[in-house]
């Protein structure tokens, strides 16, 4: 047998809270993020990523207590990301106890500094969060944004996934923003082209909506991992069925 | 009151490690610790590690590795993940770096391919070789969670395999010393049960 795939449930936390917004937009309040960590541990998450979407200065505190109040109560990995933008930002995150720190805007705007977070803490903890939209003017082309998608960087998706795994990024969360809130599936054709380009694991992320989208993330995307947040949340499906539908696939999970 | 010290030389995730025997243990009293006196003065070790071996074997002053070597070779240990790998006898990551040889083995780089991801990220199957105290109550081949580029291929001294591409050892038990490459204290239950049997160990 070899490494199981993994389902990772998302927290997008705002103020202390978890929402799911269409797009980012139309915000819609799904509860406690302690409390719904918790949850997701007893029904067999493999893993937990929790986005602090507000990642301002004033709410970092809170931030910081969310984590530390998961992880004391939460034994499976735990990825936290939004607004990290200093060494510094790191080191308290790890230290409140995330397991791995996911670096997206700060990576894009000064590349090094995934090198050098990679060099201090090592590739095991440092994720690269890649945003990417589709080009329109070129297909199986796709290009980084930033700031939710508002910001087109210019950079290739394709040559910044190879660029930070090369700078020691050890996993890769891939979202699409064309397909993020749309419950349409992941863009697979992106995650594919991604995936065969580098050695190190990704996960796929945006625009799950039902299970049959979470087994073609991994059987036609070429995914390690799954991320899915609205799903999960407000109950339409639980982690253990998400898993016994990707076993019925023949997909290796974990029970 | 048994004393657990968690051995804090600069390097590896110590508040997951406590807080997973915290949530365990009944009595004993579990601390995160580079004080020699209170190292001596601890019941059992724990010897975590995380990041690069060189920074790891570095951060660890001369005085402290003296102790900490004597100290792991007559108390009941458990090394974890590149806390394991430095119990070995070498490692081929940062160019070479020597061990500190308790456990016989060599560490090597995993090799990738197209389906072989580096890092061996997530969670894998757990094969017993032979029976262990730690292993009670844990199924055979039960998953765990690795997050590792390099492994050790093969060992007098392997208790458990796992297959990621190659064959590695996944734990290696001797005398007093228990030494995994996964991390027990973020693979849920089965971690827990491992870190409950690791306080009811007498060696």
């Amino acid at each position: 047998m070899s490494v199981a795939k993994r389902i990772i449930p998302c927290l997008d936390v705002d103020k202390g809270r978890v929402v799911k917004g269409v797009n980012f937009l139309n915000i819609r309040d799904a509860g406690d993020p302690v409390e719904i960590a918790k949850r997701y541990d007893t029904e067999g998450a493999d893993e937990i990523t929790m986005l602090d979407i507000t990642a301002s200065h004033e709410t970092r505190d809170t931030t910081y207590k969310t984590v530390e109040s998961i992880a004391s109560q939460v034994f499976i990995p735990l990825t936290v990301g939004g607004g990290v933008r200093k060494i510094e930002d790191i080191k308290k995150l790890l230290r409140s106890g995330a397991d791995k720190v996911s670096i997206n805007t700060s990576a894009v705007e000064n590349p090094s500094f995934v090198k050098e977070a990679a060099d201090k803490f090592g590739s095991q903890c440092i994720v690269v969060a890649v945003d990417a939209k589709a080009k329109t003017d070129k297909e199986n082309s796709w290009e980084v944004v930033t700031y939710g998608g508002r910001n087109r960087t210019g950079k290739d998706v394709l040559e910044w996934t190879e660029q930070v795994a090369e700078y020691g990024a050890g996993e890769i969360l891939l979202t699409s923003m064309d397909r993020d809130g749309t419950k349409e599936g992941f863009d697979n054709n992106l995650v594919s082209k991604v995936s065969s380009g580098i050695s190190i694991p990704v996960i796929a992320s945006g625009g799950v909506g039902n299970l049959d989208h979470l087994i073609d993330g991994v059987k036609i995307g070429g995914a390690e991992a799954v991320l899915a947040a609205s799903i999960f949340h407000f109950s339409e499906f639980s982690i253990k069925e998400a898993k016994e539908a990707m076993k019925a696939s023949g997909i290796t999970v974990r029970f | 009151m048994t004393q657990i010290a968690v051995i804090d030389y600069g390097m590896g995730n110590l508040h997951s490690v406590s807080k997973a025997l915290e949530a365990v243990s009944q009595k004993e009293n579990i601390v995160i610790t580079s004080d020699q006196e209170v190292i001596k003065a601890s019941d059992k070790l724990v010897f975590p590690g995380v990041g690069a071996i060189k920074d790891c074997m570095e951060a660890f002053s001369i005085d402290l590795k003296e102790t900490v070597l004597e100290e792991v070779k007559k108390k009941p240990t458990l090394a974890i993940c590149v806390g394991m790998q430095m119990l070995l006898e070498s490692s081929e990551e940062n160019g070479g770096v020597e061990g500190l040889g308790l456990l016989n083995g060599k560490v090597c780089k995993i090799q990738s391919n197209k389906d072989i991801k580096v890092p061996h990220m997530g969670w894998n199957q757990v094969n017993y070789l032979k029976e262990h105290f730690l292993l009670k109550n844990i199924i055979d081949s039960s998953y765990f969670y690795f997050v590792h580029s390099y492994c050790c291929p093969s060992s007098k001294d392997a208790l458990t395999e796992t297959i990621h591409g190659e064959k590695f050892v996944s734990s290696f038990a001797k005398d007093n010393i228990f030494a995994v490459q996964f991390h027990p204290e973020k693979s849920q239950s089965a971690g827990l049960q491992l870190y409950k049997n690791f306080l009811n160990w007498s060696v």
